[in-house]
C-alpha cells in the first residue's frame, strides 16, 4: 500500500435502515467480509459464539450485536457504529436497529449521514416500514438514498419483480424530498452486487452498492454558497507574543469565507471585515464547510459565543416564533404550553411550545389533527416561542444551522429533536 | 464551480476539535486524560490546534498505575514540557497505600482494574466535571455505542441503556451537580486513522511503538515485556525479539507483536495487512466476553 493514497480519501457516513430478519446485518456483515475489514480474531469470536448457540453458519449478525444485554435477548438497542475504509473512502456506518424504539433510534443515527441504506425484501415489496424509513431519511434531508432490494435469490433473480418495486419505490419517493435515488439488485447472502457484481443478474447494467458508496458525489452535500459561522470559543492567549489577539473560533456551518470579505456579526448587526483566518501555524486563504477554523476581525466589536459572523448580504433569518417538525425522543411524553431548554448552533435559549399543528402518521404520510398528544417516536409540526431570536436556516437549506435539541429542565436529558421549516 | 471538499482526516481533524472546544465552553471544570499513548496523544496535539495561539485552556491528567513503561513516562513529561501544559498525576499506589484498593495477587496480577478507583478519585478531587480521553469506538464492541458526550451518574457510573441521544453536532452537556461527562473527542477515528494522522501532522510518539530488540516472555501466547513488575513462571522462559507495541497500557497487561517496523510508514503498512485488531494484544480484555462493558459500567474509561 502506499502510504500517501490517504491523502485523497474522503469520508462518507451513511446509516442503514431495516426491520428483522431482512438481511441488514448480514449486508453489514457482507460490505465488511468482502472489504476485508473484519479481522480474524474478531473473526474468531462470532465463529465461536455461533457455534455455542448452536447455529449452523458463522452468524456475521453477532459482529454488529454490542452490548451483552442485546446479545441475551437477540436484539439490537442503540445506534452502533461501524468503520470501515477502501482506498478510496473512509466509511462510517450508523446501524440503527429496527424494533420499537426504531424512529427514535433512526432519526439519531440519520442526523449526520450523507447516504441512507434502505432494506426491501425482494419477496415482499415495498411495506409499511419502508415508506417508514423512507420518509425519514427525507425529513432528515439525507442527501442520497439507496435502495437495497435484497434477496433476490428467493425470487430467482427476477427482473420484473426488481422493476416492479422500483416503480413502486419511485412513485413513494415523488411525494418526499429526496435528491438522489438509486436502486440496486442484490443478495447480500451469496454476495450479488455488495461489492462483485453479480453473474446472476446479466439485465441489471447499474452499479454495486459498494461502487455507489465509493463514487456518489458527496462534495455538495454541505451548503457552501450561505456563509454561517456560528461562534463556539474566543481565543484570547494574553500572551508576550500574543497580547492582543481576539480570535473567534468555530465550526464552520455554511458557505466560503475569504480574509477580506466584508461580514456582518449577529445578533448585534456590527460590520467589520476578515482580517485573518487562523489555524495552527498559518493562516488561510480561504475556509469552508465543515472546517473548525479561528477568524479575526479588522475592527474590535464585541463577539461572543452564540454570535454568527456572516455576509452582509446574506443574512440567516432571525426569528422568536418558529415552527419546526419534532421527533420526540423521550418516554415521558411532550408537555403542550410546556417549557424546554433549547440547544441551537452554539446558542442555548429557552423556549414555550405554543401550539401542536398536526403529527404525521409516519406509514402513510397523513396527517393527524384529532390527537394532538406528543409522545416518544412521534413525529410532530409544533409552534415555539424562544427567549431570544435564533440566527437560522430552514433546515432543508441548511441541516448546520437549521437543526436543534429540546432539553427537559428537570432531567437535562434530549428529549426532542427539531427541524426548522 | 470549485469543488470544496476535505479528506476524511481533515473532516475527522475538524469534528474532533470542534468537540474540544464545545467541552471548553460547555463546562468549568474539564480535564484531558493522558496517559502517553498514541490517542490521548493525538487528542492533545488537536486541543492545542483547537485553541491557538491560546494555550490548552485545562489540565492534562495521568492516571498513573505506577507499572508504566518508563519510555512512556519520559514521553509524557518531555511532551508536557515542550507544549506548556499543566499535568496532574493521579496514583494508582497512593490508592493502595491509603488502602482504598487492594493489590491483585498472583501471576496475572494487574492494576488495570485498580485505576478506575483512581480516576475516580482523581475526578472528584479536583472536581472535574469533564473527563475527556482518547477512546475510539471501533476498539471494541462495548465503545461502538458510546457517545461523544457520555453521561456519568454522581458515582461514575455508565448506564447503556439510559444514554442520550445525540443528533448532529449538538451536544448536550447539562448535568446535575456531583454528575460528570466522558468525552471522546475521537470516537470516529480507526487505528488506522491515527497513523496517518500522526504521519501527516509528524507527531511525535513513544519510542516503544516502533520496532526495537526486547527482552520478553510468552504467556497465553501474548508477548510480554520483561518488567519488574511481572512474575515469570519456570515454564515461562525470558527471551529477546524485535517487537513493537499497538497500544501502551499498563506494563502488566499489554503484549507486544513481533514486528520489523521501525517508522511510522512501515506502521501502517503493517496495520493495513494485520489480521488481528488492536486491543487483541490486552489481556485486560480478554478475562471475558463482556469484559469491557463491565469495567465501563463501573466508571473505567
Amino acid at each position: 500500500m502506499d502510504t500517501n493514497s490517504y491523502l485523497d480519501m474522503e469520508l462518507l457516513r451513511f446509516s442503514t435502515a431495516g426491520s428483522v430478519d431482512d438481511g441488514k446485518s448480514t449486508l453489514i456483515g457482507r460490505l465488511l467480509y468482502d472489504s476485508k475489514s473484519i479481522f480474524q480474531d474478531q473473526y474468531e469470536a462470532i465463529e465461536e459464539s455461533s457455534k455455542r448457540k448452536g447455529d449452523e453458519t458463522v452468524n456475521l449478525a453477532l459482529l454488529t450485536d454490542g452490548l451483552r444485554a442485546e446479545r441475551e435477548q437477540g436484539i439490537t438497542i442503540d445506534v452502533a457504529y461501524r468503520y470501515f475504509a477502501t482506498p478510496k473512502r473512509k466509511f462510517i456506518i450508523a446501524d440503527t436497529p429496527g424494533h420499537i424504539q426504531y424512529t427514535r433510534n433512526m432519526v439519531t443515527g440519520s442526523s449526520t449521514s450523507n447516504l441512507s441504506i434502505i432494506l426491501v425484501d425482494a419477496r415482499h415489496g415495498v411495506v409499511e416500514q419502508t415508506c417508514r424509513h423512507t420518509f425519514i431519511s427525507s425529513l432528515l434531508g439525507i442527501p442520497h438514498v439507496v435502495f437495497c432490494v435484497n434477496k433476490m435469490d428467493l425470487v430467482d433473480y427476477s427482473e420484473e419483480k426488481f422493476e416492479k418495486i422500483k416503480a413502486d419505490l419511485e412513485a413513494f419517493s415523488s411525494k418526499l424530498d429526496v435528491q438522489d435515488i438509486h436502486f440496486v439488485p442484490m443478495s447480500a447472502l451469496n454476495g450479488d452486487n455488495v461489492v462483485n457484481k453479480s453473474d446472476n443478474m446479466d439485465w441489471y447494467q447499474g452499479s454495486t452498492l459498494m461502487y455507489l458508496l465509493e463514487n456518489i458525489h458527496i462534495g455538495s452535500d454541505y451548503n457552501h454558497i450561505d456563509c454561517r459561522f456560528p461562534i463556539q470559543y474566543v481565543v484570547r492567549p494574553k500572551s508576550e507574543k500574543y497580547p492582543d489577539y481576539r480570535g473567534y473560533a468555530g465550526r464552520i456551518a455554511g458557505g466560503v469565507f475569504k480574509p477580506g470579505d466584508e461580514v456582518a456579526v449577529l445578533p448585534s448587526g456590527f460590520t467589520s471585515k476578515i482580517k485573518t483566518i487562523d489555524v495552527m501555524g498559518g493562516s488561510l486563504e480561504e475556509a469552508f464547510a465543515p472546517m473548525s477554523v479561528t477568524m479575526t476581525l479588522e475592527d474590535d466589536i464585541d463577539v461572543s459565543r452564540g454570535d454568527m459572523i456572516v455576509r452582509e448580504n446574506n443574512q440567516p433569518n432571525v426569528q422568536q416564533d418558529i415552527d419546526i417538525m419534532i421527533c420526540w425522543l423521550n418516554d415521558k411524553k411532550m408537555v403542550s404550553r410546556g417549557k424546554y431548554a433549547i440547544k441551537h448552533t452554539s446558542n442555548d435559549v429557552r423556549c414555550i411550545v405554543k401550539e401542536v399543528k398536526y403529527k404525521i402518521n409516519i406509514n402513510n404520510l397523513h396527517r393527524i389533527e384529532d390527537d394532538k398528544e406528543v409522545t416518544m417516536n412521534d413525529i410532530a409540526r409544533i409552534s415555539i416561542r424562544t427567549t431570544k431570536p435564533l440566527l437560522y436556516d430552514k433546515y432543508t437549506r441548511n441541516r448546520g444551522t437549521g437543526s436543534l435539541i429540546l432539553i427537559d429542565e428537570s432531567t437535562n436529558e434530549t428529549v426532542g429533536a427539531g427541524m426548522i421549516i | 464551480m470549485q469543488s470544496y471538499s476535505l479528506t476524511h482526516l481533515q473532516e475527522l481533524e475538524s469534528e474532533a476539535i470542534y468537540v474540544l472546544r464545545e467541552v471548553a465552553s460547555q463546562f468549568e471544570n474539564p480535564a484531558l486524560l493522558f496517559s502517553g499513548g498514541k490517542d490521548s496523544i493525538i487528542v492533545a496535539h488537536m486541543a492545542r490546534k483547537a485553541f491557538w495561539p491560546g494555550k490548552i485552556p485545562f489540565p492534562l491528567v495521568h492516571v498513573d498505575t505506577g507499572h508504566n513503561f518508563p519510555e512512556t513516562i519520559e514521553f509524557r513529561d518531555n511532551y508536557i514540557k515542550e507544549i506548556g501544559a499543566n499535568l496532574i498525576v493521579g496514583s494508582v499506589q497512593q490508592s493502595i497505600d491509603e488502602g482504598k484498593v487492594v493489590e491483585e495477587k498472583g501471576f496475572n496480577a494487574s492494576r488495570n482494574a485498580l485505576q478506575t478507583v483512581t480516576l475516580l478519585d482523581t475526578i472528584e478531587g479536583h472536581k472535574f466535571d469533564c473527563a475527556m480521553g482518547g477512546a475510539r469506538r471501533d476498539e471494541e464492541k462495548a465503545r461502538a455505542k458510546e457517545r461523544f458526550f457520555s453521561h456519568r451518574d454522581d458515582f461514575g457510573q455508565w448506564d447503556p441503556k439510559n444514554q442520550r441521544p445525540e443528533l448532529w453536532n449538538i451536544f448536550n452537556g447539562q448535568k446535575n451537580i456531583g454528575e460528570h461527562f466522558r468525552v471522546f473527542p475521537i470516537s470516529n477515528w480507526t487505528e488506522m486513522d491515527v497513523w496517518q494522522y500522526i504521519l501527516h501532522e509528524k507527531i511525535n510518539i513513544p519510542s516503544i511503538y516502533l520496532a526495537h530488540e526486547r527482552d520478553v516472555f510468552v504467556r497465553d501466547s501474548v508477548i510480554m515485556s520483561t518488567t519488574s513488575f511481572i512474575e515469570q513462571r519456570d515454564t515461562e522462559p525470558t527471551i529477546r525479539k524485535k517487537v513493537r507495541f499497538r497500544t501502551i497500557g499498563d506494563a502488566t497487561c499489554t503484549g507486544a507483536v513481533e514486528s520489523d517496523a521501525d517508522s511510522i510508514e512501515k506502521i501502517i503498512e503493517e496495520v493495513a495487512a494485520a489480521r488481528t485488531t488492536e486491543r487483541g494484544t490486552r489481556s485486560d480484555d480478554k478475562r471475558s466476553e463482556a469484559a469491557m462493558e463491565d469495567r465501563k459500567k463501573a466508571g473505567y474509561f
